[in-house]
Order: structure tokens, then C-alpha cells, then sequence
């Protein structure tokens, strides 16, 4: 909201010494918030001059540049003999605009003038040949709005409206400062100077008249008939009707300069005037051609398929949902968000008819929605506009058009239904000081209510307000807390630490996931963070195959990209995008992680439910909202491109391989107290003959290996690569309690190896894990070689484990060891395993 | 050995004369002394202390001296092959520590060799940054609370006095899930949460929720559609706007220095009233007089924007099943991206979000 500081003051009486900035800064604390302060900030030698002469002169660049000669009034310096024309007093000024002639009195910045919009004083200074002794202002470097008439460059003051050397900064308000306001969506009566200005009086302290506080014409007999068919969307209708106005009459310059301040085009008298009432009081109001009206205005909801063409000359397709301003001929206009051509004021408009009308501010919402009109009016009466005002507004319209342009009020005023009232709100005496922490007697909140208009009782420790019907933000108890505090001052509240009784630090899930982070980067893993925006063309670029459950993606209504219409049901695609940038900018070796949530639709689709808020839902209730969202559990992904160990002058450098993401999971593994089961896997975007499938007691938690050298070659990354991706949550959630408990034994150790000689296809993992079966004197068994060739034979391959044996509770003998020796073997031969 | 002597007394043996016995002896002294190697002292014990050395075949000749020579012969052997054993043992010893000496030199490394062989790794700091934060609150007494980032409407509006035609939800640049009759959205900040902590526990509450959240704004150097929040949330008997102004003076301090404190400024949110926009007086410049005009991170103001807060409105706390006559609360929220863009000086946001290692690895594993 723009509030042109002289119009402000002419409401209220703000006390001496005030300044703009301090007049900015107590609003901003009273919730009326500075954005900035428009305007002033021109200083120096601004005056009107007269054009003498001009000698336009051509230049090498193919610019012409016009050399005059200006008459400056008492600025003039005696003798300019190289300017054009006869050398009387004058100053020469080169100018590079040619939308003005001789004889036109324009605006001359001197030397030693400051214009805020170019940043820098003007001055004395030799360019094309001359001294330029000043420069012709336009109206973007004097930061005056542009308009069809002055876009073209110079402004060209009204011949006769000033004389050569008068003060421009005066002439042209040039000095006004104009506060914009971001006013919050609850203070609905602050798009008004009447409402910037009562609390501008409050918050000073000083008195306050209503503007709306005005004489309005007597009500026994109509203005304009009206019928209002839905009296809920439109509870106040009004209509005043002015004769005889001068079509030829314009708009006086106070009040251009009002509007234009404001942040509003003026466009004809009758149009302005309404404007300027609308910014006045904060009634919206709209002018109607008598002459184009047929028939009774009627207010009715739209039928199905009507049509208006609205002022923006916009076919408009309604629905029964809008409300319609009618006549006979059909629709005339949107409600309370934009009129309709057919009856607008044209030049040739001698009466007119005025409306004013309260409207339901949700109907206006949805219809300013549905429309995509968010026009002034409608930014009102959405947010709700004083139901008091409507009669008062149409006559400060009337009285201003019979001022300005002749025209004569018809006696009556046709008055449709009545103002909404307000119901009483009731809250303990002591809410305010309790819950503002500010010390606020129930005396000095009543002072607060009854100086924003409300009616207070205060008995037996209970107040009970009827807030004012300009106050939409009143209803609730605490919206009168805030009222007393925004009074007391937010500055003046006390600092208080509470005293909680005590919480359970973090959870063990939010802690093991801390855990999970470190032993990842202690791995040597960088976390990067990535956005989870993606589209299957993602998962094509992973060899993710149709008929791939993850192809059924959770989508967006309204992504920001075509493209990236979905929510990625894996974190590979943002690891692998990463990485890819990272071997773009030139790193060899890249190993990052992600902890994030991924996203895949339930079985069965649902809609959530919208519940009511005037209670808790119930236990079903919310369950049933829970249901409804999708899975999103929390994965941990890596990939690992390059080399594991880096090359140097003492070692050869590790690359990559498929071990390093198995590696990695048995870390989170360990770290989590989880045991995995690894078993062969097959899933996109992996190798499919180098991807492990991780298990936790029969589920599936995720798979590792080295990615697809078709996938590692469409990211550009380069050699083997490794990557890997686990259901944290899941894995979390298998987490023991507690650790397992320390159990060793102290009797000696009996180191054992064994080779078997097995078939090729038979896994390591299933050998070493019967090995491990078989005697409960084994404390480990590590595969520490495989061999294939021709000392085993075609299609076999040679596992070799060095086993520890011990016992608890005693030093083994021969004969433990011997029989332990033989159950190793004899369960390995169950798998076909040979002793070699 | 000597024959023994013919005329037999008195008798005398050459080897075992005085004199003969000191020659042998430092002989094998001197050449003791001259070996600088375990290897040359190998070689000089064979010769001066061996078998076959001089003083060993001395000794063997006592036999032939007549008896009462017998005494005096011995004892002078043996004190001279007692010395040449000791001087032995103490010249190996130190021939071994030379030796040992000049392995160690013969080992120096050049230590400005690179030992970079390991990858390592960082911890991104918004991550690092979400656990600064929860535990600062942590210790205060609070707990950490979460919720999913694909929410119902219902939480992320409705239950939050959002409702369908408040004008305030069409600020809210939210994401809807297709379709948008599934009232599905990704969360718009993590006041869910606060709902979803309120549905599920009874008061007295303090908890903070740290996370994601997501808004369209297409991704510039100042916006992002994903970024992260805290938000707080406090319901108990008897608070009020002071205990909340007390919390944010400690959060801020906490983060930014002793100093640091917060100013309240009247604003408006549907979920809390009365509302108010919390700034910071600013962490670089304090305020200070003389640095405040200059100052790029505040603009001159001297304090910087921080966040939201208020008191819990009333009409949140019923559709979340708690009394407002029996609790009061507050709640706060503020975004951590800019936290991290200010105090590091990160021009474009985009930096947090592409990957690049080189962003994350300077951060190691803290802030
Ligand atoms: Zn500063």
C-alpha cells in the first residue's frame, strides 16, 4: 500500500517534528511495515526554463543532438555566444531528446543539482562541442511515472502553468515522499488512508477524524433499482445516481498527483474519482453509464456458460461460482473484481451510476482465482472491506464528481440488505498481560479497544469487545492480545528463558543416523545434497526397465519442469548427476554419499482426507492421513568413481571396484550392529553380473556392485564404477538396542587352513558361511585366496580360508582340533567342496 | 706346548714371561681397539681371544712351569685374557650402538613426501548445521521432532488455521501432488510436525524440528525450490511471548556469539497470534556507529531478518487436541540455507545443492 506522505497528513495531525523516517518506523513496529520510502531526495537548483532556440547538429555517431539556448529566469547567466539564436541572458544546454520545440517550457537541472534516479550531481560540463550548463530533465530522471504522453523522453510543462526560473521541486510536489507499506493479509481496513491514518493517530497518540464520518443522502426513495438475488456473497448493495457531469471535465492536479502518488493511473475524471474514494476510505466502488444500463441492476450468481467481456477487453467464460453484477442485457460486471465494457464511462458519459457494495471475501477470493484477476478492488474486498461503508463511499464519490465536474446528485439512494453485525468476543481481563509477557493493565487495554473503535465492557475481570465493522482481524481472544501488544510495543517484551522438564536427548534413530553420516564421510565419502526432482527419462539413463516397480513414480500437479515431473524413487539419480558434474569440472576421483528421503505411491492410491479444525481428529482419522502418503523412507547411497586408493611415489593407486560399495555396506552394517545377508542380485543400474542384493532377515534392504558400464558411460564417468544404495530407516530400525557384548576367550588359538576345491558357480559367501556352521570351536574364517586354472580343472575354482579355533574354557587338544578339522570338511563337502 | 725343561729348575717358558703375557695382552688391546666392525671384532676375538689366540695358548703351557711357578703364571694369564674379554665386550657394545646409529640415520625419510593415499571425506554442512542447531535445544532440555516431507493438506494447512480460502495459502508457492484432489503436498516448512507432535504427545512439549521443505521458486543464486528449516514449538502452563524472546536471545547466542541478541517486530502468521518477525542484531557490525553504513551483510540496518514467531494461535492448538485454557505456546522457525550462505559468504545458493566436492570438503566433518 502506497501512502503519499502529504495525504497522510491531511488526515492526521502527527506531532511536530516528525519526520518521514520516524513516521516509517513507529508504523513498522505498529505492523504497518516499511517497504521503503518513495520520493524526495532531489536537491539543488531545479527549476522551470523556457526553450529559446534550438540548433539540432548531426553528429559522426548518427546521433543529432539538439544545442539550446534556455531561459532560466534569475538562474540566467548574462551572454552564451556560441548557443543558437540571440545572445540575451540564457544558459546553454546540449540535449540528446527531441520531443520538445521552442517556445515549450521544460524542467532544467543546474549545476549542483542532485536527482536521486541518475545517482549523481549534475554539472557544468563540455560534451559535442559546447558547455553544457545544465541539463533538460525527463520525467524517469526527475522519478516521475511515465505515462503515454511523457514516455517519449522530456517533460513539457503546460504552456503558461509557471514562469522560467521557478522552483520545479515545489511546482511538481517533487519534495513528497510516498511510504509503501507491506500490509499484512489480516489488516484488510490498512489499504486505506483512512486506516493508515487511525493508526498512525493511535500509534502518535493524537486525535483522529473519520473520513467516513460524512453526511449521506436520505434513503426514502431509490437511486437506481436494484435486486440482489444471493444476499450472502453480496450482503449491502448501494447505488447513487449523478446528472449532468462534463464529459470534457479533467482531473484536477491534487488529485492526479494524489493517485500517481498512490501508484495509480489516472485515466479520465469519473474513473480517478473513483480510484481516489477507493484509496480514501478502502471501499471499492465502480461507475456505470446510466445511458448503457437496461433494466434493474441484478445481482446473481452466473449460469453455466455466460460470457462477460471485461474491461481489460477480456471474453471472460463463467461459472455459477462467480457472482455477476447484471441488467437486462446479460452480465455488466465481476463482482467486486472487474467491471464489464458494455456500460463503462466513455467521453461522451454525462450520468452516471455509482455502486457500492459489500461482497462476500471468500466469494471474491475464488473468483479473482479462478479469473486470475487480483484487481485493486478485489484485493479488498478478499480480505475483507468495512460493511459500514458502502452508502458513506458512494456519496464521497458523488460529492467529489458534483465538485469536479458540475454534475448534480439525484435525490435518493437505493440501499439493498444490511451491514453484517459483530458478535461480542469475551477473554479474562489478565489474557493480555499472560500471554504478551508485557505488563498491560486491563485498563490501558480497554483504552487500546476503545481507541480502535471497539465497544468494551469490563466486568467482574472479563472483557467482552465488539471489535469496530472496519476490523476483520478481531475475533479470536488472542487477536485482541496482539491488539494491546502492538500498542504496549513488541520492544517491550522481556526476555525469559523457559524452564523445560527435561527431555530424552535424541533418539536412537536420529542418533544412529548422526553415526551413519560420520563413519560415512570416515570412509572418505563427501555427502553432497540433491534435489529429488526427476522424470523417467532418469531412469532410462539407468537401464531401469519398463515393467521396474520404481517406474511407477510419485508425481507432481505442478512441477517446476516438464522434464522433472516426479519425486525420484532412488538417490542414484541425483548421486549420479553429481558425480557426472564433478568428472566434468576436472576432479579424476569422485566419492560422494546422500542420506535422503526417496518416494514410491502405496499399493492403493488415496486420496488424504480434509478434516474440520474445530477438534482433534480422531486415533482412525489420522491414521487415515497417514495412509495415504506415500512411502518415503530414507535411503543411504554412494558412488565411487576413480581411484579407492590414490596412485603416489610409494604405491600404484587402487581403482574403484565392485568390493569398495560392498565394503562401504558392511561398514554401515557394523556400525549399525545389523548382519546382512549378501546374495547375487540383479536391479538396474548395476552390473548385472557384479551386484550384491542385501537382506535383513528375508527383506530386502538395498543392493551394492559396480554400476553398469552402459549407465557409468551415459554419465561420462570414467573406469569401473562402484555405487550402492540402502534402506536406512530399515536398517536402523534392525538396529539391536544394544551392542552385541564383548566375548573372547583367553585359552590359546588353534590356526587351521583349508583349500577347497569347488564348482565355479558355487559362491564364496555359501562355502564360507557352512564353514563357519560347523564347529562351535571356530571364533573366524577368512577367505584369503581363490584360485582357478589347470591344477583344478575346467569349471572349478580353489577357495582357501585361514580358520581360528578356540574354546572358552579350556586349551584345545589334538583330538578337539582333529574333530573340529573333520565337521569343517565334512560340511563343505555337503556343498561339493573338496579338500585339495 | 714347550718340552719340558731339561734341566727342570729353576724353569722358565717364554710365553708365560712377564713381559711376554703384556705384549700378548696389548696386542689384543690394540686391535681391539682398532676394529670398527662387528665383523673385525668377530675376527679379533678368534685371534686374541679364540683357542688358538696367543694368551689361550699361554695358558696351556702353566702346566709345564715347575709348581711353585704355577700360581704366578696363572694369575697373570688370566688377569691379561680378563682384560682382553672386557675390552672385548665393552668395544662391541659400542661398535653395535654405532652401527645401530647410522641404520637409523641410513633410514631417514624425506617426510614431505605426500601420505594422501586415503580418500577423505566430508559431512555436507546443512546437515551439520541441522544438528548444531537441535543441539543447541537439546541441551536446553528439548526434544527433536520429524515428519514425512510429502504431507497431507490437511497438516500442512488446515490444522495450521490455513485454510482452503485464506489468502495467505496462496503465498505459499506450494508443490501439490498429482492429482491435486489427492490433498497431497511436499511440505511448505515443518509446521506439520509441530501438528503432528501435538496430535501425538500431551504437554508439556518443547521440541525442534529441523528439515526440508519445498516451495516452487525455480533455482537461482538466491532461491532454491528445496531448502532447509528449523522451527521450534513450546505448549505449556503459563507462556507467554517473553519465554519465546528469552529462547530465540539464547538460540541466537548460541549460534552467533554472546552478543548477539533479537529484536521482535509486529507481523502476521496464520498458525500463531499475536505474530512477530524476529531480527538479529547483526553478527558482523554489531550495530556499531562507526562500522553499520559500510556493512554488506545487514545493509547498513544493523540488524538482519531472521525468522517467524508468535504464539501458537488458539485455534491451532484445538484441531491439534490440546486445551487452550489449560496451555498456551509459542513457536518459531527461520531458514538454515542463508545461515550458511551468510557466515561463509556463499554468493549463489545453487553452490549448497550441485555436488561439487569441492564445496563440501573444506567443511570436514563440523562447521
Ligand atoms: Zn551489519
Amino acid at each position: 500500500m502506497r501512502v503519499p506522505v502529504e495525504w497522510l497528513r491531511s488526515l492526521v495531525e502527527l506531532p511536530d517534528g516528525v519526520t518521514t523516517e520516524a513516521l516509517a518506523d513507529r508504523l513498522t513496529m505498529y505492523d504497518l511495515k516499511l517497504e521503503e520510502i518513495v520520493g524526495g531526495g532531489i536537491t539543488g537548483p531545479l527549476v522551470v526554463g523556457r526553450v529559446l532556440a534550438i540548433s539540432p547538429e548531426p553528429q559522426k555517431n548518427g546521433k543529432t543532438i539538439n544545442w539550446c539556448r534556455v531561459d532560466v529566469g534569475r538562474h540566467n547567466v548574462s551572454s552564451v555566444p556560441d548557443a543558437p539564436g540571440e545572445d540575451v541572458p540564457s544558459r546553454g544546454i546540449v540535449c540528446g531528446a527531441h520531443n520538445f520545440a521552442v517556445g515549450d517550457l521544460v524542467v532544467v537541472s543546474l549545476p549542483g543539482t542532485y536527482l536521486p534516479a541518475l545517482g549523481f550531481e549534475i554539472g557544468s560540463r563540455k560534451t559535442y562541442g559546447h558547455v553544457s550548463d545544465g541539463m533538460i530533465c525527463s520525467t524517469s530522471e526527475l522519478g516521475l511515472p511515465d505515462d503515454e504522453t511523457t514516455a517519449s523522453g522530456i517533460l513539457v510543462l503546460p504552456p503558461d502553468s509557471a514562469r522560467p526560473g521557478d522552483d520545479a521541486i515545489a511546482l511538481l510536489g517533487l519534495a513528497d515522499q510516498t511510504l509503501d507499506l507491506e500490509v499484512n493479509p489480516d489488516r484488510a481496513y490498512a489499504l486505506s488512508l483512512r486506516g493508515v491514518a487511525r493508526d498512525t493517530a493511535i500509534a502518535f497518540d493524537v486525535p483522529f477524524a473519520d473520513p467516513a464520518d460524512r453526511p449521506t443522502p436520505s434513503t426514502d426513495r431509490p437511486a437506481y433499482p436494484v435486486r440482489v438475488e444471493d444476499s450472502t456473497a453480496c450482503p449491502v448493495f448501494t447505488t447513487l445516481v449523478v446528472t449532468g457531469i462534463d464529459p470534457e471535465a479533467t482531473t484536477p492536479a491534487w488529485l492526479v498527483k494524489r493517485l500517481t502518488d498512490a501508484g495509480m493511473r489516472p485515466i479520465s475524471l469519473t474513473v480517478d474519482v473513483s480510484n481516489y474514494v477507493m484509496l480514501e476510505l478502502g471501499q471499492p466502488n465502480h461507475c456505470y453509464d446510466r445511458a448503457k444500463l437496461r433494466g434493474d441492476i441484478v445481482v446473481r450468481r452466473a449460469r453455466p456458460g455466460e460470457t462477460l467481456r471485461t474491461l481489460d477487453d477480456v471474453e471472460r467464460t463463467l461459472t455459477p461460482d462467480d457472482l455477476l453484477i447484471t441488467d437486462d442485457s446479460g452480465p455488466i460486471g465481476l463482482a467486486g473484481v472487474m467491471g464489464g465494457d458494455r456500460v463503462e464511462i466513455d467521453e461522451h458519459s454525462t450520468d452516471v451510476v455509482i455502486e457500492a457494495a459489500h461482497f462476500n471475501p471468500v466469494t471474491i477470493f475464488r473468483t479473482q482465482k479462478r479469473h486470475k484477476l487480483p484487481t485493486e478492488a478485489a484485493k479488498r474486498f478478499e480480505r475483507g472491506v468495512d460493511p459500514e461503508l458502502p452508502l458513506r463511499a458512494a456519496a464521497r464519490v458523488a460529492e467529489l464528481l458534483v465538485e469536479l465536474a458540475g454534475g448534480t446528485l439525484e435525490p435518493g439512494a437505493t440501499v439493498v440488505g444490511d451491514p453484517p453485525r459483530r458478535s461480542p468476543v469475551s477473554f479474562p481481563a489478565d489474557l493480555p498481560e499472560r500471554i504478551s509477557g508485557v505488563p498491560i493493565t486491563p485498563e490501558q487495554a480497554r483504552a487500546t479497544y476503545e481507541r480502535n473503535g471497539c465497544t468494551v465492557e469490563l466486568t467482574e475481570g472479563r472483557f467482552t469487545v465488539t471489535p469496530p465493522s472496519w476490523r476483520f482481524d478481531l475475533n479470536d481472544p488472542y487477536d485482541f492480545v496482539e491488539e494491546a501488544l502492538r500498542t504496549a510495543g513488541y520492544q517491550n517484551v522481556p526476555s525469559v528463558l523457559p524452564t523445560p522438564t527435561g527431555g530424552r536427548g535424541l533418539t536412537r534413530e536420529q542418533e544412529l543416523r548422526r553415526r551413519v553420516g560420520h563413519v560415512l564421510a570416515g570412509a572418505g565419502l563427501v555427502e553432497v545434497t540433491t534435489l529429488p526432482f526427476m522424470g523417467p527419462a532418469d531412469l532410462d539413463r539407468l537401464l531401469v526397465p519398463q515393467d521396474d516397480p520404481r517406474r511407477d513414480l510419485v508425481r507432481l500437479a505442478n512441477p517446476l519442469s516438464a522434464e522433472e515431473p516426479a519425486l525420484s524413487p532412488t538417490l542414484l539419480v541425483g548421486l549420479l548427476r553429481a558425480a557426472s558434474l564433478n568428472i566434468g569440472r576436472g576432479h579424476e576421483t569422485v566419492q560422494i554419499s546422500e542420506i535422503g528421503r526417496v518416494f514410491r505411491p502405496r499399493a492403493e492410491r488415496r486420496e488424504a482426507p480434509i478434516y474440520g479444525v474445530d477438534r482433534r481428529p480422531t486415533e482412525e482419522e489420522l491414521a487415515a492421513l497417514d495412509a495415504a502418503l506415500p512411502e518415503q523412507p530414507r535411503h543411504v547411497g554412494f558412488v565411487l568413481v576413480g581411484e579407492r586408493q590414490r596412485s603416489g611415489w610409494n604405491a600404484p593407486g587402487r581403482p574403484v571396484s565392485w568390493t569398495d560399495a560392498k565394503a562401504v555396506a558392511q561398514r554401515l552394517a557394523d556400525t549399525l550392529h545389523v548382519e546382512l545377508q549378501i546374495a547375487p542380485g540383479s536391479l538396474a543400474p548395476f552390473h548385472p553380473g557384479r551386484c550384491a542384493r542385501l537382506t535383513l532377515d528375508g527383506e530386502v534392504v538395498g543392493h551394492v556392485g559396480e554400476l553398469h558400464p552402459k549407465v557409468a558411460e551415459e554419465y561420462g564417468l570414467p573406469g569401473r564404477v562402484a555405487a550402492g544404495e540402502l534402506d536406512l530407516d530399515a536398517l536402523i530400525a534392525a538396529a539391536p538396542a544394544i551392542g552385541p557384548k564383548p566375548d573372547f576367550s583367553a585359552f590359546p588359538v588353534a590356526k587351521e587352513d583349508f583349500a577347497f576345491v569347488v564348482d565355479e558357480s558355487l559362491p564364496a559367501g555359501e562355502l564360507e558361511a557352512a564353514i563357519r556352521g560347523a564347529s562351535e570351536l571356530l571364533e573366524s574364517a577368512r577367505l584369503f585366496d581363490v584360485y582357478t586354472g589347470d591344477q583344478v580343472g575346467e569349471g572349478r575354482k580353489s577357495l582357501a580360508f585361514k580358520v581360528r579355533l578356540r574354546a572358552a574354557d579350556r586349551t584345545l587338544t589334538d583330538a578337539d582340533i582333529k574333530a573340529a578339522r573333520e565337521r569343517i570338511v565334512s560340511a563343505a563337502a555337503a556343498l561339493g567342496a573338496e579338500l585339495r | 706346548m714347550s718340552a719340558p725343561n731339561s734341566d727342570y729348575d729353576p724353569v722358565e717358558v717364554t710365553p708365560l714371561r712377564a713381559d711376554e703375557v703384556e705384549r700378548m695382552r696389548d696386542e689384543a688391546l690394540a686391535a681391539i681397539a682398532a676394529a670398527d666392525s662387528l665383523e673385525a671384532l668377530k675376527q679379533v676375538r678368534i685371534e686374541h681371544a679364540g683357542d688358538r689366540s696367543p694368551l689361550a695358548l699361554a695358558n696351556r703351557e702353566i702346566g709345564a712351569l715347575p709348581p711353585a711357578a704355577r700360581k704366578e703364571a696363572g694369575k697373570r694369564v688370566g688377569r691379561a685374557r680378563g682384560a682382553v674379554n672386557q675390552a672385548l665386550a665393552a668395544r662391541t657394545a659400542e661398535v653395535e650402538a654405532a652401527e645401530f646409529e647410522r641404520r637409523l640415520a641410513e633410514e631417514t625419510v624425506d617426510v614431505t613426501l605426500p601420505a594422501d593415499i586415503e580418500p577423505v571425506g566430508a559431512r555436507h554442512p546443512l546437515t551439520t548445521i541441522q544438528e548444531h542447531v537441535a543441539d543447541i535445544f537439546v541441551a536446553m532440555g528439548w526434544e527433536v521432532a520429524e515428519g514425512p516431507e510429502v504431507e497431507a493438506e490437511w497438516l500442512n494447512f488446515d490444522a495450521l488455521n490455513l485454510g482452503p480460502d485464506h489468502p495467505a495459502r496462496t503465498m505459499q508457492d506450494t508443490f501439490w501432488l498429482d492429482p491435486e484432489s489427492a490433498a497431497m503436498v511436499l511440505r511448505t516448512h515443518t509446521s506439520p510436525v509441530q501438528a503432528r507432535t501435538m496430535l501425538t504427545r500431551t504437554p508439556p512439549i518443547y521440541v525442534v524440528c529441523p528439515g526440508r521443505v519445498y516451495r516452487t521458486d525455480e533455482a537461482d543464486a538466491t532461491h532454491m525450490p528445496v531448502f532447509h528449516q528449523v522451527e521450534g514449538l513450546a505448549i505449556d502452563k503459563g507462556l507467554s511471548i517473553a519465554h519465546l524472546k528469552g529462547t530465540l536471545d539464547h538460540f541466537a547466542r548460541a549460534i552467533y556469539g554472546t552478543e548477539i541478541t533479537t529484536r521482535f517486530r509486529p507481523s502476521y502468521f496464520p498458525f500463531t497470534e499475536p505474530s512477530a518477525e524476529v531480527d538479529l542484531l547483526c553478527y558482523v557490525c554489531h550495530n556499531d556507529p562507526a562500522k553499520v553504513a559500510d556493512c554488506r551483510t545487514c545493509g547498513g540496518e544493523g540488524w538482519v531478518e531472521w525468522g517467524g514467531c508468535g504464539v501458537v494461535n488458539p485455534r491451532v492448538l484445538i484441531a491439534c487436541g490440546v486445551d487452550p485454557e489449560e496451555y498456551s505456546g509459542f513457536a518459531f522457525g527461520m531458514g538454515l540455507d542463508r545461515t550458511i550462505t551468510s557466515r561463509y559468504d556463499i554468493a549463489d545458493l545453487r553452490d549448497l545443492w550441485d555436488g561439487d566436492i569441492r564445496f563440501t570438503e573444506p567443511f570436514g566433518v563440523g562447521l
